[in-house]
């Protein structure tokens, strides 16, 4: 069938679906590092982030939707994080950030 | 003679100035518009950040004025003040040698917030409705169903312009981290989530509390405001914000939506104001003379504040700041009859 261009497109709903996300992922995430829910999002680990410098990799982001049960291109994403560990050192509420990255990795291996 | 100091309001502030007042052999009649003393603390289960028994903090008081003898007038009105005494609704007046206005609150009434359908829908309460579940034991859904999924939304009739509403009510925060914690107490399977502007944890222990929430009770919070609140068929409540930490809307089914209504200044202190000659702050609670050295003294001699009149406060800051009126007024008075 041909393609009729009518100079408009459905777009995807852009909004956090908390009814239909998976949940239980990011339940499993939090229960194995219950302090990411300490996280205030002050910004410190992107302030801080070196492949945020050189990317739009924005970790505080990327967590929170974890949290929401949003997985899409998170794991691919991740893998632009170089473990270097200094959102770690600037982290007010101490969370393990470095190994955050590692444990969320691990769980959305297949996404 | 004792000098009499009339006490215009018998809630946490009136009760433990006049208990403070008696103890300096002072004379204070509390005047009082409800039929019995603990204003609005009366209505509330557990404090916090300790979780202790508000009954355990406002009987105590009651019972020392009653073992104190201070003199109490109940369901009585006070509509004008002056420095040397208060008029009633039956156009009674008390003469005093001081006055103290420790009227308190208002609460903000969520009717006036629609887009949360407060009044509208079963299953949308107030923090107020919440603390007179709990009080009754146990908290439920309008049909008697144990919640499973229950949104707690901060800031409403607080920090809101569009009901006249600009300051902060302070307290709400902790409130909605406290009722929080105990829901996840009542129904550790449930989840809970906070929808906040801001948070803001200016109390001893209210950043752990905050923490421990977060981290032990896993409780959820997100930053942004409710914009509106719809019922579904089966009686639950869908509810749309941004999740401002992703940048994106967020939308999501809840059982119970717990709305933390904020502290408003009372609607008749316009009136007190003008009959003793006072100003109002603008968001309408009585003016303190000075932030610092001033902070229970009013514009004019012999009137004093106490508690919540004067902005909103906890009840450790009220029943605090009711000790120094109590100081302020024995001073007032020792100096104005030349008392050695």
């Amino acid at each position: 069938m041909r393609n009729i261009v009518f100079g408009y497109g459905i777009s995807r709903p852009r909004a956090i679906d908390m009814d239909n996300n998976d949940l239980r992922k990011s339940g499993d995430i939090i229960a194995e590092m219950p302090e990411l829910q300490a996280c205030i999002g002050c910004g410190s680990c992107t302030a801080s982030c070196t492949a945020g410098r050189l990317t739009d990799f924005n970790f505080r982001k990327l967590h929170t939707a974890v949290r929401r049960g949003e997985y899409k291109g998170v794991y691919a994403e991740l893998s632009k994080c170089m473990l270097c560990g200094k959102c770690r050192l600037v982290c007010p509420r101490g969370i393990n950030t470095r190994g955050l990255v590692m444990l969320i990795k691990r769980k959305l291996g297949d996404f | 003679m004792a000098y009499r100091v009339v006490v215009v309001g018998g809630g946490a502030a009136g009760m433990q100035t006049a208990i403070e007042l008696k103890s300096r052999g002072v004379e204070p009649i509390i005047v009082e518009r409800d039929i019995e003393l603990g204003g609005k603390a009366r209505g509330w289960h557990k404090l916090f950040p300790t979780f202790t028994p508000a009954a355990d903090v406002i009987r105590p008081l009651a019972q020392r004025v009653k073992d104190m003898h201070i003199r109490c007038f109940y369901g009585q009105e006070v509509t004008q003040i002056a420095h040397d005494g208060v008029t009633l609704r039956s156009e009674e007046r008390i003469p005093a040698d001081a006055v103290v206005v420790a009227t308190g609150f208002t609460l903000f009434d969520a009717h006036r917030k629609q887009e949360y359908g407060y009044g509208l829908y079963d299953n949308v309460v107030t923090s107020v409705d919440l603390e007179r579940m709990m009080i009754g034991g146990k908290v439920t859904l309008a049909d008697g169903s144990e919640p499973k999924r229950i949104a707690i939304l901060h800031c409403v009739g607080s920090r809101d312009e569009k009901v006249g509403q600009k300051h902060c009510s302070k307290v709400c925060c902790i409130t909605g981290v406290k009722q929080a914690i105990e829901l996840k107490e009542m129904y550790p399977t449930a989840d809970v989530f906070n929808f906040y502007m801001d948070i803001r944890m200016f109390g001893a222990g209210y950043e752990e509390l905050y923490r421990e929430a977060q981290e032990r009770y896993n409780v959820h919070f997100v930053r942004g405001r409710i914009s509106e609140a719809a019922e579904t068929i089966e009686k639950r409540i869908q509810i749309k914000a941004e999740d401002t930490l992703t940048g994106r809307p967020l939308r999501m089914t809840v059982d119970m939506l717990v709305l933390l209504v904020g502290m408003s200044a009372n609607y008749d202190n316009p009136q007190l104001a003008a009959s003793a000659g006072l100003t109002l702050a603008p968001n309408g609670y009585f003016k303190a003379r000075d932030s610092f050295l001033g902070v229970v003294h009013s514009e004019r001699e012999g009137i004093f504040f106490a508690g919540t009149a004067t902005a909103p406060k906890s009840l450790a800051d009220t029943l605090a700041e009711a000790s120094l009126t109590a100081s302020a007024v024995d001073a007032y008075l020792k100096n104005k009859f030349n008392v050695k």
